[in-house]
């Protein structure tokens, strides 16, 4: 064309990014890649092509890993593991950085690689991808630096398998390694099969930085590598991918003792109120569902608008996906590029061809190249009950519903199973802010989308996943503390001979649900007796009915959630001082059913307890974190919601503060399973709290076999978290069980007169840290 | 409103070299429409989301080679070149108009086979519109007239209209009238879409562009809400500033008023024209603003009778890039001929 035909169209013109120097990389490694194990490359074996999807063309030969290669892998990080922590965050700190400044230096050679690689826009890669990868190892840099000062209880897990996706295959690299390396752990990474290049020159940079043989180990292969790796000797699995996959991990790592996140997929609502600026809002849903052509786990898939401004909206938004530019992704000017492989491109045909007649579809009027392309695509009229509103897609597909009034959003936005992200669109910040924390996600943006840092916690909630990515927050994830051991359980009494009756006027202990005491529904009892052998007497065998109840009971509780911190402290001082008021009685009980004599110390430990949550309960606070935005990035800690807790045999009444102090302070609503040699101190104690104002169905007691109670908390989808502190003979049934919802556990043994037992160990457990973007400015 | 919404502001058969009809002509001009409070106290605009798109622009679309040889050759056709200043005399105007005539060194036209571009327009104050015209006579080159007590706006109101009047006469085809920006700041909407109508009223056959002195408005949302006032008064091209404000044109201020401008498109079919001016020195920026003016409005704005630069120094870094285009070699300025 010459300029003066160009004067005429006014057309872009191409504008192509070389693919030379990404290339001739390749070319440089003879076209074919072996494991980075032990600080070495193996010689490539038997594998698979790594194409570029946008051409078809095969980038590179890939080698598929063997149980012999993940074992060599898992052995060198073993080996490297103790120096690399041993080197102190100060060193290690220094290793960090040196990653940060290679991966700068080498930053566009990552970004056309995984251009190549991934098929998206080379905008994005440029733009987005590699510098948020830089900013997480300069940030944990930091980490490094001080973790020790800041946390000095905690240590390395040791050995983390780390399996990253096909999306953001470098930045989730990152955000996986950074913080793994900054605590002194050793890492053996999987790349997704589709996308492992900038994995593969990561490794080389490894080398570059000076980062030990053997302490990061990157293999290739498809899932069934991913599965060896779950299965192999490490210490810790940090899995970022879909939920079908996350929930096999569970299984699959369930009571092994490995520490488990999980970052999963999502269907994140996109809130439009209609005070928004709409031309601004269509230009976040680009950002949201467009952005790496919606194959994004926190995409705004899902478009809530309010109804009086719907069509205004879905019109302008159709006027802008129209003026998309899709093609080659190595050109400057392109804002889709190719979906990453042929199998996700026909999934999200079929999901689109199968769903869509249940609304309207509309496709952008773009031009879509041939290969492995798909059209901006809109579908509106959807009901909350259509299939495209719930199911992810993972492609550019935004699914639109209307809704009346901002409780209507936040209902329709918390209807899903999922809770990874969301959007707010409001001028007005009262709604905004109002709105933002009753949504059921681990990330909140306010009139923006997909902010991402290295400082804020990223996360999901519900089956989105557990953990967080990010932050102080995300660097927990990657440490342990130890444990003082547990004290020994007494022996329960046997039966005696001849049965007994109890002294005085028979008392019946019942189950206390929903601030009631209840029989157990299967009408059974048990005996209960001291230490000598005679009755003391009876509780109720609570089957799955009354677990049911309970939780049912604390769902209804959720205005507890809302309360102040003060209020809450109010009442867990209020119960402290009822029960210190019968010190003598629970003194005696617990006594009685041990056959000790230090009852008085527990009830003194417990009322000290009482205290410590009490005061807690308005000092968990957040954080607003430096992220390089003009605006708040606030880390929330929010409550779980329904905590279900197995409490410790041998500290009855303790134990059983232990588990409920934490978990009420913070706001959530707990069905204890006490003690099941000793449950009367529990019983007894739903008096104190019938006494003490605390509202009905925030604490609810079970008793029974927590073998049989345990797994039907752990499969009910109501309850957020099941803490485990009676029996680890149980914690695999919780775990597999806890992975249909994807649901948090703890498993923990400790000696609950410890000081620890009361430490900041709880508070982690039983909050999520949501992180509420505010850009503002006028 | 006056039913003048097909008159062109000039006449027919003017001489124009290489056949290029200019055509500023050719768009149908705002009728206007009743000020509507409704609408206008509807319009929103998220500062932080509008500054992430600007900010986001220049790594979204990049225009290379011939594509961006053809586009700065449109980024001069578009420049409204300007003289403002105090120290003007007729033979700095003359100049200047010379240089509106034929912008680029004869060669580089010539190696771009596009000989005969002009710049859209000439700007001067009022005293040196006679000799403006009289420079440009036969070229087409309209001239512009700042005006209503540029650029305070602050003389008295009947002074303001009659120096509307008095600018057409002497042969201005488009008045740059400046707003009261007090109306904006104290909300007064009926008051500016008054003072536009009526200024309008005063260009005659002439074209109005409105400035709204963006700088000096407080809020991108006052900016978006004038836009649709002025449009609505009835303003043919709504314009950022008078390049003598603190800060004048900027990238997000753009996208503000060409989504005013969108809106208002889709509500009446009228198409407004967009100026940015002040601050635009660069062939960079000014590829920016064709590209936010292509992504927002579509390519029918990218032509002189919806779009104008006002810029000074612009067309000088435009000439250099071109030069740099042609040879491979980067320029200098004493390689361009001065205006």
């Amino acid at each position: 064309m010459t300029v003066q035909e160009i004067l005429e169209t006014m057309e872009y013109g191409p504008a192509p990014e070389s693919a030379e120097a990404a290339l001739a990389w390749i070319e440089e490694a003879g076209g074919a890649f072996g494991h980075f194990i032990g600080g070495l490359w193996t010689e490539p074996g038997e594998g698979f092509d790594s194409r570029n999807p946008a051409t078809g063309d095969v980038l590179a030969r890939l080698t598929q890993a063997t149980q012999a290669d993940i074992d060599a892998a898992v052995a060198a990080a073993r080996a490297a593991q103790p120096a690399w922590e041993g080197q102190g965050g100060p060193a290690r700190a220094r290793v960090l950085y040196a990653l940060a400044r290679l991966l700068q230096k080498h930053a566009r050679l990552f970004s056309v690689l995984e251009v190549l690689d991934n098929g998206k826009p080379i905008r994005e890669a440029r733009d987005i991808d590699v510098p948020l990868a830089i900013r997480h190892f300069y940030y944990h840099a930091g980490m490094a630096q001080l973790m020790e000062a800041e946390l000095p209880d905690r240590r390395a897990h040791g050995v983390c398998g780390q399996i990253v996706p096909w999306n953001f295959p470098l930045l989730m690299l990152a955000w996986k390694v950074a913080p793994a390396l900054a605590t002194g752990n050793a890492v053996v990474l999987k790349p997704a099969e589709y996308t492992s290049l900038t994995a593969l020159l990561f490794a080389q940079v490894c080398q570059e930085a000076g980062v030990p043989p053997g302490v990061v180990n990157i293999v290739t292969g498809d899932g069934a590598a991913g599965r060896m790796l779950v299965h192999a000797e490490v210490d810790k699995i940090a899995f970022t991918g879909s939920t079908a996959v996350g929930r096999e991990i569970r299984r699959a790592t369930a009571g092994s003792g490995k520490a488990l996140t999980l970052e999963l997929g999502g269907k994140s609502p996109y809130i439009v109120f209609d005070d928004a600026d709409l031309d601004s809002a269509v230009e976040g849903l680009v950002d949201a569902i467009w952005f790496n052509a919606g194959q994004v786990c926190c995409a705004g898939s899902r478009l809530l608008v309010q109804e009086g401004v719907a069509e205004r909206l879905h019109h302008k938004l159709k006027a802008r996906m129209d003026r998309l530019r899709m093609g080659d992704p190595l050109d400057k000017s392109i804002d889709l590029g190719a979906v990453v492989d042929p199998v996700q491109l026909a999934a999200i045909r079929s999901m689109v061809d199968a769903g869509g007649a249940e609304g309207d579809v509309y496709h952008a009027a773009v031009q879509v190249p041939e290969g492995c392309y798909y059209p901006p695509t809109l579908v509106t009229g959807l009901a909350p009950s259509a299939r495209l509103m719930q199911e992810e897609i993972f492609g550019p597909v935004l699914v639109s519903t209307t809704f009346r009034t901002p409780s209507e959003a936040v209902a329709l936005a918390n209807d899903t199973r999922y809770g990874l992200a969301a959007s707010v669109w409001s001028e007005n910040v009262n709604l905004a802010l109002d709105v933002a924390p009753r949504l059921a996600a681990g990330v909140v943006w306010v009139n923006g989308t997909n902010f991402f840092d290295a400082a804020a916690g990223f996360g999901g909630v519900r089956e989105s996943g557990f953990g967080r990515e990010g932050g102080w927050e995300g660097l927990g994830a990657y440490l342990r503390e130890d444990w003082p051991a547990p004290l020994p359980i007494p022996h329960p009494a046997p039966a005696l001979a001849a049965p007994q009756a109890a002294p005085g006027i028979d008392r019946t202990a019942k189950m206390y649900v929903g601030g009631k005491q209840a029989r157990p529904d299967g009408g059974y009892s048990r005996a209960i007796r001291a230490a000598g052998g005679h009755l003391l007497g009876h509780v109720g065998v609570g089957n799955r009915k009354d677990i049911r109840n309970a939780v049912d009971a604390a769902e209804r509780a959720e205005a507890w959630s809302r309360m102040t911190g003060h209020s809450r402290a109010q009442i867990l001082y209020y119960v402290a001082e009822n029960l210190a008021a019968r010190t003598g009685e629970f003194a005696a009980r617990i006594d009685a059913m041990t056959g000790g004599d230090d009852g008085s110390k527990e009830v003194e430990a417990a009322i000290r307890r009482l205290f410590t949550w009490a005061a807690w309960a308005d000092k968990h606070d957040g954080a607003a974190k430096g992220v390089p935005m003009r605006g708040l990035a606030l880390a929330l800690n929010e409550p779980i919601g329904v905590i279900g807790a197995l409490c410790p045999a041998e500290a009855p009444l303790l134990g059983l503060i232990s588990a409920m102090g934490p978990a009420v302070a913070t706001g959530n609503r707990v069905v204890l399973i006490p003690s099941e040699p000793f449950p009367l101190a529990a019983t007894d104690f739903y008096q104190v709290l019938d006494t003490s104002d605390v509202p009905a169905g925030v604490v609810n007691i079970v008793t029974g076999a927590p073998a049989d109670l345990a797994p039907v908390l752990a499969a009910h989808a109501a309850v957020g978290a099941v803490w485990n502190f009676a029996d680890p003979a149980l914690t695999r049934a919780i775990e597999e069980k806890a992975a249909d919802t994807i649901k948090r556990t703890w498993s923990l043994r400790t000696d609950w007169h410890a000081p620890q037992a009361e430490g900041r160990s709880f508070l982690r457990a039983a909050t999520e840290v949501k992180t509420v973007w505010v850009p503002f400015g006028e | 409103m006056d039913g003048d919404t097909t008159t062109t502001a000039r006449s027919e058969g003017d001489g124009r070299q290489g056949g290029h009809a200019l055509p500023q002509v050719s768009a149908p001009r705002n009728p206007g429409m009743p000020l509507d409070l409704d609408r206008v106290m509807r319009v929103q605009a998220n500062t932080s989301a509008i500054e992430r798109r600007c900010a986001a622009l220049p790594g979204r679309r990049s225009i290379k080679k011939d594509w961006q040889a053809a586009w700065l050759v449109r980024a001069i056709q578009c420049i409204d070149l300007t003289t403002l200043s105090g120290d003007d005399t007729p033979g700095r105007v003359r100049r200047l108009c010379a240089k509106a005539r034929r912008p680029l060194r004869h060669d580089i036209a010539e190696a771009l086979g596009v000989e005969g571009v002009t710049t859209g327009a000439v700007c001067v104050y009022h005293a040196m519109v006679p000799t403006a015209v009289a420079a440009l006579k036969g070229s087409g080159i309209p001239v512009a007239a700042v005006s209503t007590g540029f650029p305070a706006g602050l003389s008295p109101y009947r002074l303001r209209v009659a120096e509307i009047s008095e600018s057409v006469a002497a042969g201005a085809e488009e008045i740059d009238i400046v707003i009261s920006r007090r109306h904006v700041l104290t909300g007064d909407w009926q008051a500016l879409y008054d003072e536009v109508a009526e200024f309008r009223a005063a260009c005659g056959p002439a074209h109005v562009k409105a400035i709204l002195a963006t700088g000096e408005l407080g809020s991108l949302r006052n900016v978006a809400r004038a836009s649709l006032v002025c449009m609505m008064a009835g303003a043919d091209f709504i314009k950022t500033s008078t390049g003598k404000e603190s800060v004048n044109a900027t990238l997000p201020v753009t996208l503000v008023m060409l989504r005013a401008i969108r809106d208002y498109h889709e509500l009446t079919g009228a198409r407004v024209g967009y100026k940015p001016a002040g601050g635009i020195s660069t062939a960079k920026d000014a590829l920016m603003y064709l590209a936010l003016v292509k992504e927002e409005l579509g390519d029918r704005w990218l032509s002189p009778d919806l779009f104008r630069f006002g810029a000074s120094s612009l067309l000088g870094d435009i000439e250099r890039q071109l030069e740099h285009h042609l040879t491979g070699a980067y320029s200098v300025s004493w390689h361009q001929p001065m205006a």
